[in-house]
C-alpha cells in the first residue's frame, strides 16, 4: 500500500483526498469571517468524512460505511438548515453576517 | 423543765425577729413593748423555772445540753503540744451549772425590768421599735453567752454583745458623739478579742475541744505539763490566761482598755443599765471565774490580774470623783466595781468576785435607772452642776437613788456591804505577796466610792435647783413603768446580799457554798475564800470598813449639800490633782496620739502603695502591656494576615488578567481552540498507540 | 485504448479529485460568497462521482439530490436573502492565518502517518461484490444498502427522522420574521 503507486487507485488515496479536504475546510472554519463561508467550511468537512467512509466501506466489503454516510447526510442537511436560520437571525438582528460582530461574550 | 432551757434564749430571739422583721412601720409603741417585755419577761419566768427545777434536784452535776455540732474538722496537723495528734471537734450547746445558773438569773430578771423601764423611758422616741429590737437581741446574746457550754459557744455571745453594744450606744446616729462612741466601743473591743481568739486557738489546739467540761477534765489530767514553758516565757496556762484576760479587759473595761464605757454613755440610760453595768461588762468577769482553773495553774497572770483589778478600781475612783456628769460618775463607778471584781477573782476567791457581780448588778442598775428618771424629769439634763434640790421634787426617784447608793458605799445591811467585804476579806487572807498593798488599796476604793457616791446624790437631790426653769418647768415623777422598776431593784439592792452572809457573822454563806463546784481544787491549793481569817479579824475588817464608809459619806453630804462652790474650792487647792482627774490623766489623749495616729499613718502608707505601686505600677502596667501586645497582635494581623490576603487577591487578578485575554468573544478564536485541542488529542492518540 | 481500459478508473479519480480540491479551495478562498457557493458546488458534484467510483451509487445519487440540490440551494437563497453580494472587505482574521495553516497542514499531516502505521498487511483494493449483495443474491447496491439499512439500522433510522423533523421546526422558528 503507498501513495506512490498512482495508477493502482486504493483506498490510501481516497483518505490522502479527504485529508486534504478535511484541512481546507477546517482552515476555512478557523480562518474566515463570514459565517456563511465558515458553514460551507463545515460542509465541505462534513463531505470528507463522508468520502473516508465510503472508502473504507468499499475496502472493507461492508455496507456499514455507507449505512453510516446515509446518517451523516441526513444530519449534515439538518444542521445547514437550522445553522442557516441562526444566520438569518442574527443578520436580522445585527445587519451583518461577519462573525465578529458578536463578542459580547468576550472577558 | 430544764430540758426547755434551749427556749430561754430562744424567746427573746423571736421578739426580736417579730420586731425586726414583722411588725410594721407604723405599729404602735404599745405592740412592740408587749412583743419586747413579754419575750423578756417569759424568759425570765422560764429562767425561774430551769432554776427551780435545777436547785430542787440538788444535783451537783452539771446539765449539759448539747445542740449540734458546730465544726469537726477532724485530726489538726500540728500534734497536742507534747500529746499525740488533736481531733479537734467544736460544738455548740448550754451548760447549766452554779455559776450559769448565778448568771443566768441575773441577766433574765435584771434584763427585764429594764425592758419594762424602757417603755416608760423611750416613749415617743422615733427608733421605739429599733430599741427594743436591739435590746432583745442584746438578751438573746448574753444568755447564750453565759449558757454556752464551751468556750466556742460563748464566744458566738461575746461577740453578740459587742454588737448589740455598738448598735445601742450609737443608737442617737445621728449625734456624732454617739456614732464616734459607738465606734470606739466596737474597736477597743476588738483589740481585746483579738487577743481572746489567741487563747482560743491555744486551747483547741492543746484540747482538741473548747467544751468547758472536757477542758476541765483534760486539764485536771494533764495539770503539770500545763505548767511548762510554752512561749514568750510564760507557761501554757499562763499564755492562755493572759490572752483571756486581755479579752476580758477589753469586754469588762480595765486598764488598759476602759477607755470605752465613759463615751458609751452617749446611748440611752437604760442601755448604760443594762450592758454597761448589769450585764455585758460582766462578762469578762464571768470569763476568768468560768476559766478559774486555768488561772489557777498560771499565779503569776493571776496576781496581775488582782493587781490590774486594784489599779483600774482605784483610779477610776478618782475619775469620778470629779466627774460633773451624773452618768459619767456611774460609768468611772462601774469600771471601778469591775476592778474589785477582778481584784477577786486575780486573787483566788472566784466566789466572792461573782458575788460582787450580782449585787453590783442590782445597785448600778437601780442607779443609773434612778439617773436616768432624773434626766428624763430634768428633760435631759445630766449635768449635776445644773441639778440640786430633787429629793422634795422626785421623792422616790431619789429614794431609790439613795437605797443604790448605800448598796455601793457598803453600808450594813445592804447588798454591797457584804461582796464588797468578802472581797476585802480575800484580799486581806491571801497568801501572795504585797496582798496588804491590795488590801490598802481596796479599802481606800470603798472609801473614794462611798464618798464620790455621795457626792453625786448631794448634788442631785440636795440643796437648791439650780438648773434652768424650763428643766424645772419639765419636773415630774416617773410613770409606773419606770417606778416599778426601780422599786424592784431596790429590793434587790437590800437583800441580795444576804445569800452571802459569811460564817463569821453567823451567817451561812450560801451563795459561796454554792459556787463552790465551780472552782477547780488542785491539790496541796486551797481557793482563798474567808478561810484563812479568824473571826474576830473579819469582824474587824468588816468594822473598819464600815466606819470609812460612814465617814466619807458624812463628809461628802457636809462638803456638797449646798451645791458645787464648796468642793470646787477644795479642788483649787490641789490644781494639779484635779487636773489629772479631770482629764482622766489623759489617756484618751495619749493612745490616740501613738495608737490611732499611728494606724492611720500606717494606713494612709498602704493606701498610697496601694495607689502609687499597685493601682498605677500593676494595674496600669498591666494595661498597657496588654495595649503593647495588642499593637503587636495588630501588626501580625495587619501585615501577615492581610498581607496573605491581599497577595492571593493579586496572584488571583494577576492570572485571571492573562486567563481573560483567551475570552476573546470572537467565534474562530474559539473554532481555532477546538481544532487545536482535537489536535492534540490526535498526537496523545498517536503516542500512545 | 488498452491503457484508458486499464488505468481510466485512476485517471477519472484523479479528475474528480483534482475538481474536488480546486473547488474547496476556491470556497476558502473567494472574497464573494456567491462564488464560494458555487465553488462548494463543484465539491459536492465531483465527491458524489468519487462515491460512484467506490460502487456506493446510492449514496452518490443521494449525494448529489440532498447537497447539490437541497443544501446547495439553500445556501444560495439565504445568500441571495442577505444580499451578500457586496461583502465588505473582509481582512483575514488578525494573525492566525498562518496558525490556522500550519494546524491544518499538521492535522492532515498527523492523520495520516497515523493511519498509515495501522495498515500492515491490509489489502487495500476491496470488492465492489458485496456492496451489491444482500441475502446471498446480487441485487445492486441501492437493495442491498436498503436491506441493510431497514434491517439493521432501523432505529437510528427512525431517530435520524426524528432529528430532520426537529431540524424542521427549529429552521422554522429561527426563521420567523418577527
Amino acid at each position: 500500500m503507498s501513495l506512490a503507486n498512482v495508477w493502482n487507485v486504493g483506498t490510501e488515496h481516497y483518505l490522502a483526498l479527504s485529508l486534504l479536504l478535511f484541512g481546507i475546510g477546517l482552515f476555512g472554519v478557523i480562518n474566515r469571517r463570514n459565517l456563511i463561508t465558515i458553514l460551507m467550511s463545515i460542509e465541505l468537512m462534513l463531505n470528507a468524512v463522508n468520502l473516508n467512509l465510503v472508502a473504507f466501506s468499499y475496502q472493507r466489503g461492508d455496507l456499514l460505511g455507507q449505512v453510516f454516510t446515509v446518517f451523516t447526510i441526513t444530519v449534515a442537511a439538518g444542521e445547514a438548515a437550522v445553522g442557516l436560520g441562526i444566520l438569518l437571525a442574527m443578520f436580522r438582528l445585527r445587519q451583518t453576517t461577519r462573525v465578529d460582530s458578536a463578542q459580547e461574550l468576550e472577558g | 423543765m430544764r430540758d426547755l432551757l434551749w427556749l430561754v434564749p430562744l424567746l427573746p430571739l423571736l421578739g426580736v425577729l417579730a420586731n425586726g422583721l414583722l411588725v410594721g412601720r407604723r405599729a404602735s409603741e404599745k405592740t412592740v413593748a408587749w412583743i419586747a417585755c413579754g419575750s423578756s419577761g417569759a424568759a425570765a419566768v422560764l429562767a425561774l423555772g430551769v432554776i427551780a427545777d435545777y436547785l430542787r434536784s440538788m444535783s451537783p452535776r452539771p446539765f449539759d445540753l448539747h445542740l449540734w455540732d458546730w465544726m469537726s474538722p477532724g485530726a489538726l496537723p500540728t500534734g497536742g503540744g507534747g500529746g499525740g495528734p488533736v481531733n479537734l471537734s467544736i460544738g455548740f450547746g448550754l451548760l447549766l451549772d452554779p455559776l450559769s445558773v448565778v448568771m443566768l438569773f441575773v441577766v433574765t430578771f435584771v434584763g427585764f425590768w429594764i425592758h419594762l423601764y424602757s417603755v416608760g423611758y423611750m416613749a415617743g422616741e422615733p427608733g421605739f421599735r429599733r430599741y427594743f429590737t436591739y435590746l432583745n437581741l442584746f438578751l438573746v446574746a448574753m444568755l447564750v453567752l453565759v449558757l454556752g457550754d464551751g468556750y466556742a459557744s460563748m464566744f458566738l455571745g461575746w461577740e453578740g454583745v459587742g454588737l448589740c453594744s455598738y448598735l445601742l450606744i450609737g443608737f442617737y446616729f445621728d449625734r456624732e458623739s454617739a456614732a464616734d462612741a459607738g465606734r470606739k466601743a466596737f474597736i477597743v473591743n476588738r483589740i481585746g478579742d483579738f487577743a481572746l481568739l489567741a487563747g482560743l486557738f491555744a486551747l483547741a489546739g492543746r484540747f482538741g475541744t473548747l467544751q468547758f467540761a472536757e477542758i476541765g477534765s483534760q486539764i485536771a489530767a494533764s495539770a503539770e505539763a500545763l505548767r511548762a514553758p510554752y512561749v514568750l516565757g510564760l507557761s501554757f496556762a499562763g499564755f492562755v490566761a493572759l490572752c483571756l484576760f486581755l479579752g476580758a479587759t477589753g469586754k469588762s473595761a480595765q486598764i488598759p482598755l476602759y477607755i470605752w464605757l465613759p463615751d458609751a454613755m452617749a446611748g440611752p440610760t437604760p442601755v448604760s443599765a443594762l450592758i454597761h453595768a448589769a450585764t455585758m461588762v460582766t462578762a469578762g468577769v464571768y470569763l476568768v471565774v468560768r476559766s478559774n482553773a486555768i488561772f489557777q495553774l498560771a499565779p503569776g497572770i493571776s496576781a496581775l490580774v488582782a493587781w490590774v483589778g486594784a489599779a483600774t478600781a482605784l483610779v477610776a475612783a478618782g475619775f469620778a470623783l470629779v466627774q460633773t456628769d451624773l452618768k459619767k460618775v456611774l460609768a468611772y463607778s462601774t469600771i471601778s466595781q469591775l476592778g474589785y471584781m477582778f481584784l477577786a477573782a486575780g486573787l483566788g476567791a472566784y466566789a466572792a468576785a461573782i458575788f460582787h457581780l450580782a449585787t453590783h448588778a442590782f445597785f448600778k442598775a437601780l442607779l443609773f435607772l434612778a439617773a436616768g428618771a432624773v434626766i428624763h424629769a430634768l428633760g435631759g439634763e445630766q449635768d449635776l452642776r445644773r441639778m440640786g434640790g430633787l429629793w422634795t421634787r422626785l421623792p422616790r426617784t431619789a429614794r431609790a437613788f439613795g437605797i443604790g447608793a448605800l448598796a455601793i458605799a457598803g453600808i450594813l445591811p445592804f447588798a454591797g456591804f457584804w461582796s464588797k467585804d468578802a472581797i476585802l476579806s480575800a484580799a486581806a487572807a491571801s497568801g501572795s505577796s504585797g496582798h496588804w498593798i491590795l488590801y490598802a488599796i481596796g479599802l481606800t476604793t470603798a472609801g473614794l466610792t462611798a464618798f464620790y457616791m455621795f457626792r453625786a446624790f448631794a448634788l442631785a437631790f440636795l440643796g437648791s435647783f439650780r438648773g434652768d426653769p424650763k428643766s424645772e418647768h419639765h419636773l415630774h415623777e416617773a410613770p409606773w413603768t419606770m417606778a416599778l422598776p426601780l422599786f424592784v431593784l431596790a429590793v434587790g439592792a437590800v437583800a441580795a446580799g444576804w445569800l452571802g452572809i459569811p460564817e463569821a457573822l453567823g451567817g451561812e454563806n450560801r451563795f459561796g457554798r454554792f459556787l463552790e463546784p465551780v472552782v477547780v481544787k488542785f491539790s496541796g491549793r486551797a481557793p482563798a475564800e474567808h478561810s484563812g481569817l479568824s473571826q474576830a479579824a473579819e469582824i474587824g475588817g468588816m468594822a473598819l470598813a464600815l466606819a470609812l464608809a460612814v465617814a466619807a459619806i458624812l463628809l461628802a453630804l457636809r462638803i456638797y449639800r449646798a451645791g458645787p462652790e464648796r468642793g470646787a474650792a477644795i479642788a483649787r487647792r490641789f490644781p494639779r490633782l484635779h487636773s489629772v482627774l479631770a482629764n482622766k490623766a489623759w489617756v484618751d489623749e495619749i493612745y490616740d496620739a501613738t495608737i490611732v495616729r499611728g494606724t492611720w499613718g500606717l494606713s494612709r502608707l498602704a493606701a498610697k502603695f496601694d495607689a502609687g505601686a499597685i493601682d498605677r505600677g500593676l494595674v496600669e502596667g498591666a494595661g498597657r502591656l496588654t495595649v503593647f501586645g495588642a499593637w503587636i497582635s495588630g501588626l501580625f494581623d495587619r501585615h501577615v494576615v492581610d498581607g496573605l490576603v491581599n497577595f492571593s487577591a493579586w496572584l488571583l487578578d494577576r492570572f485571571s488578567r492573562s486567563l481573560r485575554r483567551v475570552q476573546t468573544g470572537a467565534v474562530s478564536n474559539y473554532a481555532f481552540a477546538l481544532a487545536l485541542s482535537a489536535f492534540v488529542l490526535v498526537c496523545l492518540y498517536a503516542v500512545w498507540r | 485504448m488498452s491503457f484508458l481500459a486499464a488505468h481510466g478508473g485512476a485517471i477519472l479519480f484523479y479528475l474528480f479529485a483534482g475538481l474536488a480540491l480546486a473547488g474547496a479551495v476556491g470556497v476558502v478562498t473567494w472574497k464573494s460568497p456567491m462564488n464560494g457557493a458555487l465553488s462548494l458546488l463543484v465539491t459536492f458534484l465531483a465527491v458524489a462521482a468519487l462515491f460512484l467510483l467506490r460502487h456506493a451509487g446510492f449514496v452518490g445519487i443521494v449525494q448529489i439530490f440532498v447537497y447539490g440540490g437541497g443544501i446547495m440551494v439553500l445556501f444560495l437563497f439565504v445568500i441571495m436573502l442577505v444580499n451578500l453580494n457586496r461583502l465588505e472587505a473582509s481582512e483575514r482574521v488578525w494573525r492566525q492565518t498562518p496558525w490556522a495553516l500550519l494546524l491544518s497542514l499538521l492535522f492532515a499531516g498527523v492523520v495520516g502517518v497515523v493511519a498509515r502505521a495501522n495498515w500492515a498487511g491490509v489489502s487495500t483494493s476491496g470488492s465492489a461484490e458485496r456492496l451489491r449483495t444482500f441475502g446471498g443474491e446480487v441485487v445492486g447496491n441501492p437493495q442491498a444498502l436498503a436491506g441493510d439499512l431497514f434491517r439493521n439500522y432501523l432505529l437510528p433510522f427512525e431517530i435520524a427522522s426524528l432529528f430532520l423533523l426537529v431540524a424542521m421546526i427549529g429552521a422554522v422558528v429561527l426563521g420567523r420574521r418577527e
